[in-house]
């Protein structure tokens, strides 16, 4: 069985052509960063305003609640839906990139607003005090210091939707999906185990550049990765967690 | 070693029917290994005498036949019940090898394979002949009827009319510019995608694998795909006004519905069984599905309709 699958992981059959593992591989990550994108643009700007004004705060909460709503049965409600109003293959791609997006904004939406929401009220209460505008402390303060939980959230959702987005397959598109569906129907086995296997490949793949841009944009200030910015600096021989 | 082993019922529908003989004065004929056989079919109407089970499959199709058998039956003076739901193929043979059930519908193509599993036969006719040879002793095939439940393409009453589509032949010419909706596993398999393409030459633009059901059959309706790989009796045939294209070359081989019954009760439901067949039609098929699949309709009162409609009720 391992045999077969490194076979099928290495035949150069494969991955060429339409239905090779390179095309599905591309059309897998493009649905994941069409989803992102989307799920970002709706989920971020709104975690931040819930964060910084205090209200709406039930719109975390029911966007948690989207969480147990089951993919697959609303994949194929909202096909059958929307089957008779769109034209041509975006009846089969909006179902499949609605389900995703409401998949991916719970971890987003809760990982910026608890971002914000954590931050120190002393640092918001200096930044006025020191004549920012509400748009200012957002910007300049609050977001930098909500980066290190609206990232995690960022990449919790891309491991979700990398995962799940084989189910797009369920309703006649792409990606990585294929091989699973497929090579159940036609009983081979190595198609479906390697086709998990790139998912799982292709999830941890695509969460390191997360991490990368996590330790880039992120204040050092904020990491446990500080680093004293002169080596006298007691601060180096300070224990961190030390209680005295 | 089967064949010997006789269930409850059959003993007790025996002892019964043996009592009854007694009682009418009868002497015992026969008095083989067949204790209902010839003595029901010689005394006629009698009821205790032919209580005969007709079985099914778990769809609604097989469902369906066993209700238009027994009804049929009834209607004949047999006292038939129906036993309906009993499993897949490899329980309800078992339950007809045994004797709790004496009528199934089956399908030819279906049916043989079954009993070889090399079978490539595709002809109606010698598929029907080869499946007569292949049942095992006991029990036997009566005529089979024109009503295939089989692989079929479909299109819609647009494309056909438009593109004048009667046969698969036809749409050698314009599959080109068409999307094919199938389950994934028909682009593969040999009877599929690669047997178009050798049997009929036919070559669609691009293939769209769907879940057979509502997305395959929305996806033709909506004009997503423009042929669709459906079963020839689905009722969203009937339900949509979808057109099968005749498969000429019998690529999809033959699955005739043929009642399969026991050798015992042969005799007793044979010509009644044979007029059903001639009557039953797989368009007739999708219009009775249709009501028992899709308006919910019980499959007695549909397969009495069908049954008066066709004189036969």
């Amino acid at each position: 069985m391992i045999g077969s699958i490194i076979d099928w992981l290495t035949s150069s059959a494969s991955w060429s052509g339409a239905d090779g593992i390179l095309a599905r591989l591309l059309e897998h990550i493009g649905y994941t960063l069409l989803v992102l994108v989307i799920a970002a643009v709706i989920a971020i700007p709104l975690g931040l305003w819930i964060g910084h004004t205090g209200r709406g705060r039930w719109l975390v909460t029911a966007a948690n609640a989207l969480r147990a709503v089951p993919t697959l049965g609303l994949l194929f409600a909202l096909t059958l839906v929307l089957l008779p109003v769109l034209p041509g293959d975006t009846a089969f791609l909006v179902p499949s990139v609605i389900v995703l997006v409401l998949l991916a904004i719970p971890a987003i939406l809760s990982g910026t607003y608890a971002g914000v929401e954590a931050v120190d009220p002393a640092a918001r209460d200096a930044a006025r005090g020191i004549g920012m505008t509400g748009v200012q402390v957002l910007v300049k303060v609050e977001l930098p210091i909500a980066l290190p939980l609206l990232i995690s959230g960022l990449r919790a959702a891309v491991l979700q939707v990398v995962a799940t987005a084989t189910v797009a397959a369920y309703v006649g598109l792409g990606g990585l999906g294929r091989f699973l569906i497929d090579g159940l129907a036609t009983q081979d086995y190595a198609s479906t185990a390697g086709g998990a296997l790139l998912v799982a490949v292709l999830a941890l793949a695509l969460d390191a550049p997360f991490a990368l841009l996590e330790r880039l944009v992120v204040s050092p200030g904020l990491t446990g990765r500080t680093r004293p910015l002169r080596p006298s600096e007691p601060n180096r021989t300070a224990p961190a967690g030390g209680s005295t | 070693m089967s064949s010997t082993i006789h269930p409850r019922r059959r003993v007790r529908t025996a002892a019964l029917a043996l009592t009854m003989a007694g009682a009418l004065g009868l002497s015992a004929c026969g008095g083989g290994g067949d204790p209902l056989s010839s003595s029901s079919s010689s005394e006629g109407g009698d009821a205790a005498s032919g209580d005969i089970v007709v079985g099914s499959a778990d769809f609604s199709e097989s469902i369906l036949l066993a209700h238009i058998y027994a009804g049929a039956l009834k209607a004949d003076g047999v006292n038939a019940t129906t036993k309906t739901g009993i499993g897949s193929r490899e329980v309800y043979l078992k339950a007809l090898d045994e004797g709790s059930v004496d009528v199934l519908p089956e399908y030819t193509g279906g049916l043989a394979l079954y009993y070889d599993k090399e079978f490539a036969e595709t002809d109606p006719d010698k598929t029907y002949d080869a499946l007569a040879d292949l049942l095992p002793e006991g029990m036997s095939v009566l005529e089979k009827s024109a009503a295939e439940d089989k692989d079929s393409i479909v299109v819609t009453k647009e494309t056909a009319d438009s593109k004048s589509l009667t046969t698969m032949e036809d749409l050698s010419k314009v599959a080109g510019e068409m999307t094919l909706g199938a389950p994934s596993e028909f682009k593969t398999r040999s009877q599929g995608i690669p047997g178009l393409k050798e049997s009929y030459g036919i070559e669609f633009k691009s293939f769209r694998p769907l879940k057979p059901g509502q997305a395959t059959n929305g996806a033709l309706k909506n004009g997503q795909i423009q042929a669709a790989n459906i079963f020839s009796t689905d009722p969203a045939i009937a339900d949509n006004g979808f057109v099968v294209l005749e498969d000429t070359k019998k690529l999809f081989g033959s699955q005739n519905v043929v009642p399969l019954v026991r050798d015992d009760v042969k005799e007793q439901v044979a010509e009644t069984l044979d007029e059903v067949s001639t009557k039953l039609t797989t368009d007739k098929l999708s219009q009775m599905l249709k009501r028992t699949d899709i308006d919910k309709e019980d499959p007695d009162k549909v397969a009495a309709d069908f049954l008066k409609e066709e004189g036969l009720g």
